[in-house]
């Protein structure tokens, strides 16, 4: 696992990917409201303000869905490996990958804490590992 | 009811198709043609009736192309629809408008494909170069196909209800028997049983396998669209669009709404229900078949579940291989569905219909009054309700 598919950034996206490559998952916090919001975007559905700034998460969360792909094999996926739905404690949701977890100690509401992985492309992503041996 | 319906104005009066395979062996333009000219010959009318055209934007077959292979001669009214096979039924319900309001008199929805031979959905690892946006927060962890992304969803389904794998076997099983004695199918006599659709491979554990998700085919499908008034003239018998409705809900993305408070159901199908119900006045037990569109089997149990034809939750043990059958109460997917005719974008669910109420199909049921067909989901969708006149 050296590498991963390069996401596109916008410029409504920008921050969250800048944000990891110094190990902080942030998270779009809503200037007008407050609300949080995740995936990014430029406006907010609750009050209509387009401005905003972030909060950096605790990286704590809980596995709310998770899946273990089989077919088709893809680039990068050579082992096996977790697709997790987290909800991270500040309340938003975001797709993820389960690190040092097997397959059959994957559960629903398991405990999970962030682990930022450095991949070769000049890339960091949020993973996670059960919180009891992080 | 609201003098400003859309129920009962317009009709399916003709339909169109190629064969469906594997390897269509010719372009996507022709497909199309072939499929928009057979639905025109079925209809009884000529290229020059047609006035209006309809397709998915994902099509390939620009209309203009279309319109000069078949030697059509003036086009009032074009429109595409979005968000993948949640568009079918959605053609049909751009077409219902313009004729009702009189912007067309006639028009053709077609979708074709090779989806098998060519482009496959499920393969975007040789073709991706840039993710777009969207896909940005998914294809980095390896979450990349259309199966995937709607396991996820349904394991948080099976999750709340109990549900298992076993439990979607039911509509795996009675659409391979339906296709078993459809010629035109894919899996033509080539039924399975319960032990088979346990045996399958994982595709996406512990929520998808083999004989849960729909094959790929190469093939095109259209239907004509006129006044009902026009379509009593006709030679075929009108396939009347009693209902017709697109829906999307808050927070919808293309196949990945993971955000929302409650996953364990598909809300656009939800409220595409609540608008066919509306608009017709019928209920789910009027409807003499469904044609549930089936791309991957868990969501037909929700779907199920959205339309009210049973409470939630309830699916697993509704959803019975006896009720769902040809003699049940609610046969589905008639001509083998998409698992087990063919993938063609759910369009083929359209033609189905319209044969079981002309009394046409090769599986075809009694009496026939009222058919639900419905598109795509976990996307943007659509659905339809069609009527004997
Ligand atoms: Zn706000």
């Amino acid at each position: 696992m050296s590498a991963r598919l390069t996401p596109t950034i916008t410029q409504d996206t920008a921050f969250f990917w800048e944000g990891l490559k110094t190990e902080r998952l942030l998270i779009q916090r809503c200037d007008g409201c407050e609300s949080l919001r995740h995936p990014p975007r430029p406006m907010c559905p609750q009050c209509r303000s387009l401005e905003w700034g972030t909060i950096e998460a605790t990286g704590h969360g809980t596995v709310i869905s998770y899946v273990i792909p089989r077919h088709p094999p893809l680039p990068f996926f050579d082992d096996e490996y977790i697709v997790a739905l987290v909800e991270l404690d500040e309340g938003v949701r975001l797709v993820t990958n389960l690190v040092d977890v097997s397959p059959a100690q994957a559960t629903m509401g398991m405990r999970v804490v962030v682990r930022f992985e450095h991949f070769d492309n000049d890339l960091v992503l949020p993973l996670f590992a059960a919180e009891s041996i992080s | 009811m609201s003098d400003r319906t859309l129920s009962g104005k317009s009709s399916i009066a003709g339909i169109g198709q190629t064969e469906f395979s594997k390897d269509s062996g010719r372009s996507e333009l022709q497909l199309a043609c072939e499929a928009v000219h057979a639905a025109i010959i079925d209809a009884g009318l000529t290229p020059s009736d047609v006035d209006g055209l309809v397709t998915f934007t994902m099509d390939t077959s620009e209309e203009m192309e279309v319109a000069r292979n078949v030697g059509m001669s003036e086009i009032s009214m074009f429109s595409r629809v979005h968000y993948g096979g949640g568009a079918a039924a959605g053609t049909v319900l751009q077409a219902a408008m313009a004729v009702a309001t009189g912007v067309a008199d006639a028009v053709v929805c077609y979708r074709a494909f090779n989806e098998r031979s060519g482009n496959r959905f499920g393969n975007m690892t040789g073709r991706i170069t840039t993710l777009p946006p969207w896909l940005s927060w998914y294809a980095p962890y390896g979450l990349m196909t259309p199966a995937s992304w709607v396991a996820l969803h349904a394991h948080r389904y099976m999750e709340r209800y109990g549900v298992t794998n076993a439990d979607f076997a039911p509509i795996a099983i009675v659409d391979r028997a339906n296709a078993a004695t459809n010629p035109g199918a894919w899996f033509y006599e080539r039924p399975i049983t319960f032990e088979e659709h346990q045996q399958s491979r994982w595709i996406i554990e512990p929520v998808l396998r083999l004989l849960d998700c729909c094959q790929e085919s190469d093939g095109g499908v259209a239907v004509l669209i006129t006044s009902t008034e026009r379509a009593r003239d006709l030679p075929n018998p009108p396939a009347v669009i009693a209902a017709a409705s697109q829906g999307a809900t808050f927070d919808s993305e293309m196949m990945t709404s993971y955000y929302r408070d409650d996953l364990t159901g598909l809300p656009e199908m939800g409220l595409v229900g609540n608008r066919l119900w509306a608009q017709s006045g019928l209920t789910p037990s009027d409807m003499s078949t469904a044609f549930l569109y089936d791309h991957f089997t868990p969501f037909v149990l929700m779907q199920l579940e959205e339309l009210g034809f049973c409470g939630r939750g309830e699916a697993k043990d509704w959803a019975t291989v006896e009720r769902l059958s040809l003699t049940g109460d609610l046969p589905i997917n008639t001509s083998g569905g998409l698992l087990g005719e063919a993938y063609i974008h759910g369009m083929n669910g359209i033609t189905e219909c319209v044969r079981q109420i002309r009394g046409t199909a090769c599986n075809q049921l009694g009496d026939v009054v009222h058919a639900l067909v419905t598109s795509g989901t976990g996307v943007p969708t659509s659905g339809l309700i069609l009527s004997k006149l």
